[in-house]
């Protein structure tokens, strides 16, 4: 390719990724300006840092901090982690591993669920919770992670665990392993970067998650980081607590930009299997 | 002496290795059994029977025959104007993420150093566009003060508020979801690294022009996963419901040219406890979804491309 078409490919990127992170950047920067300065000075680089904004954002309900948002948020993505973690390798495991009756009936009914629209189960789901007494606790976020409710990562398993190589296992089988003790010992160990696939997107979809959170969640005191963020709507959304939406905005995204630079390897390459195999 | 060592062992046992593995294979299977059960299937059945009643949480579901969905179909204009709102989101949508992520994905598969950076960035938005925060963002970005019309004013045009004008918000809502490409492009790019080197230098050999090889080789073995691609999107901006809900600050307005299908259904069921209505709502959803991923999947046959080395 000659050198003049590379470098106007190069500017073409360049704008795009520009014109698109623009906003992202501006938020960021207006988050450091004193309030009165964010529209009269709306350049990206702020005439006068201050961090009186964020002081306003995460002081701004009178019961709660913001910190307490983001605590909350974390218990429900831990949890909701640990159970995808569970949930999807053991089921992963059966599908890529082992032989048994109606495997193929149950896998298509798997990858089948992975298109059911989450609203054709809300209202149902909802009744069943609030019958068990669980509205108003983190349990309807987290008991469903815990039994493979998130097929697609349960898909993302069995395509990471079915490039194992079967000699492992008939080793293990000829010492005598149990399933539970190559499950275990063997292929969990191997499975690594789909595990960590899957713990960094829980996080993200969970921490994103809006609606879910939205209908369980009601008490302030249970309230996660995109509640609290909409909690600012109800305040009118007025210019004088515009410094704080965006200060708590970009603290907001903090976390999830920070998993995913920790992990941007893993992830990429977790991404492009699902669709590859 | 081995003869003797097999049988005992299998007395111990009682099961042959086969049914042994089954069994380990179902207990493995348990927790993802009992979810399916409770939490999937049997919630969308039961969805089924409460629509055709009339049940506010309070009271014993009445039951009331299609008159949920009589209601919906021919009296309810919000309805109406929901479904309408959906269907521009999802039919402006999915075409241009398809357009703008395979476009990108094709340059930067061109052999252009900064591969890795130019990916994750590209990718970053897709990570927080279905955020709150984000939502936010929007809200000043396309508002009356928002940099939008900074933008505008440099060309001397005037802005306006993009988000409160039921004529221009839904596209600021595609907007926002366009602008999450990114990981449909990053499917794309890893799509186009599996098509060997060789097809394309035999290409520039015969002296093909490289839209010629796009359209040719590129598109062609690309088409499996633009079809996975486009399924993927299909149902998730069927699903949309954060930014919609944000834009509208709650509502839906203006003029419900944000009530998206999912935001209704919502309204419907947790503001005004028609948990009837909103069931027949979320089975007319599934039936839909049903057959349109039924009809494209039916249509792939025509322009699905699976090679040779199909398993």
């Amino acid at each position: 390719m000659s050198q003049v078409r590379r470098l106007a490919m190069h500017m073409g990127l360049v704008v795009a990724l520009c014109a698109m992170l623009y906003p992202v950047a501006w938020m960021i920067s207006s988050s450091f300006k004193p309030e009165a300065m964010i529209f009269s000075s709306p350049g990206l680089i702020p005439e006068a840092v201050s961090l009186e904004n964020y002081r306003n954002g995460w002081f701004s309900q009178r019961d709660a901090t913001f910190g307490l948002f983001l605590a909350n948020s974390f218990i429900v993505c831990g949890f909701a982690i640990i159970g995808n973690l569970f949930g999807a390798s053991l089921a992963g495991y059966a599908f890529a591993r082992l032989k048994f009756p109606l495997k193929r009936l149950w896998f298509a009914i798997m990858l089948g669920s992975i298109m059911l629209p989450i609203h054709a189960q809300l209202v149902p789901q909802y009744l069943l919770f609030l019958k068990l007494g669980w509205v108003n606790t983190y349990l309807p976020l987290i008991v469903p992670k815990f039994l493979a409710t998130d097929a697609f990562f349960v898909f993302l398993m069995v395509q990471f665990m079915r490039t194992l190589p079967a000699e492992l296992e008939q080793a293990a089988e000829i010492d005598g392993a149990t399933f539970w003790q190559r499950y275990w010992r063997i292929v969990l160990p191997l499975s690594l970067p789909a595990l960590v696939t899957t713990a960094v997107f829980t996080f993200i979809f969970t921490y994103n998650d809006f609606l879910s959170q939205l209908i369980y969640l009601q008490e302030l005191k249970h309230k996660t980081v995109p509640l609290g963020l909409a909690l600012f709507l109800d305040a009118g959304g007025g210019s004088s607590s515009f410094g704080g939406l965006m200060s708590m905005s970009v603290l907001s995204i903090g976390p999830v930009l920070g998993f995913f630079l920790a992990s941007q390897r893993f992830l990429t390459r977790g991404i492009a299997t699902q669709g590859l195999k | 002496m081995k003869d003797q060592h097999a049988r005992s062992r299998r007395k111990r046992h009682r099961l042959t290795p086969q049914q042994s593995e089954s069994r380990a294979a179902y207990m493995f299977l348990m927790p993802w059994f009992i979810g399916l059960v409770l939490i999937t299937i049997g919630p969308v059945i039961a969805s089924l029977y409460l629509s055709f009643t009339r049940y506010n949480l309070f009271s014993a579901p009445q039951w009331v025959g299609f008159e949920n969905y009589i209601d919906l179909l021919f009296w309810d204009q919000v309805f109406h104007d929901s479904v309408i709102a959906t269907a521009i989101y999802v039919l402006c949508s999915v075409p241009l993420i398809l357009i703008a992520s395979l476009l990108v994905a094709a340059v930067l598969n061109q052999g252009l150093s900064g591969l890795a950076i130019y990916r994750s960035l590209f990718y970053i938005p897709s990570l927080i566009g279905s955020s709150v925060a984000i939502g936010f963002l929007w809200l000043q970005v396309f508002g009356d003060e928002g940099i939008f019309n900074d933008f505008l004013g440099w060309f001397g045009i005037a802005g306006k508020s993009w988000v409160s004008d039921p004529s221009t918000a839904p596209a600021t809502l595609v907007a926002l979801n366009v602008w999450t490409f990114g990981a449909s492009m990053v499917i794309f790019l890893a799509g186009l690294r599996q098509i060997p080197a060789s097809y394309y230098e035999a290409a520039k050999m015969d002296g093909a022009s490289s839209i010629a090889i796009f359209r040719r080789i590129t598109l062609p073995l690309l088409s499996p996963i633009i079809f996975f691609n486009l399924i993927l999107l299909t149902i998730q901006s069927f699903q949309g419901f954060t930014q919609a809900w944000i834009l509208s600050r709650g509502t839906g307005g203006p003029a419900n040219s944000l009530m998206l299908y999912t935001v209704y259904l919502y309204k419907q069921a947790f503001e005004q406890l028609n948990m009837g209505a909103a069931t027949a709502m979320a089975w007319l959803l599934l039936l839909v979804i049903a057959l349109i991923t039924g009809a494209l999947f039916w249509s792939a046959r025509y322009w699905v491309f699976y090679g040779d080395d199909k398993q």
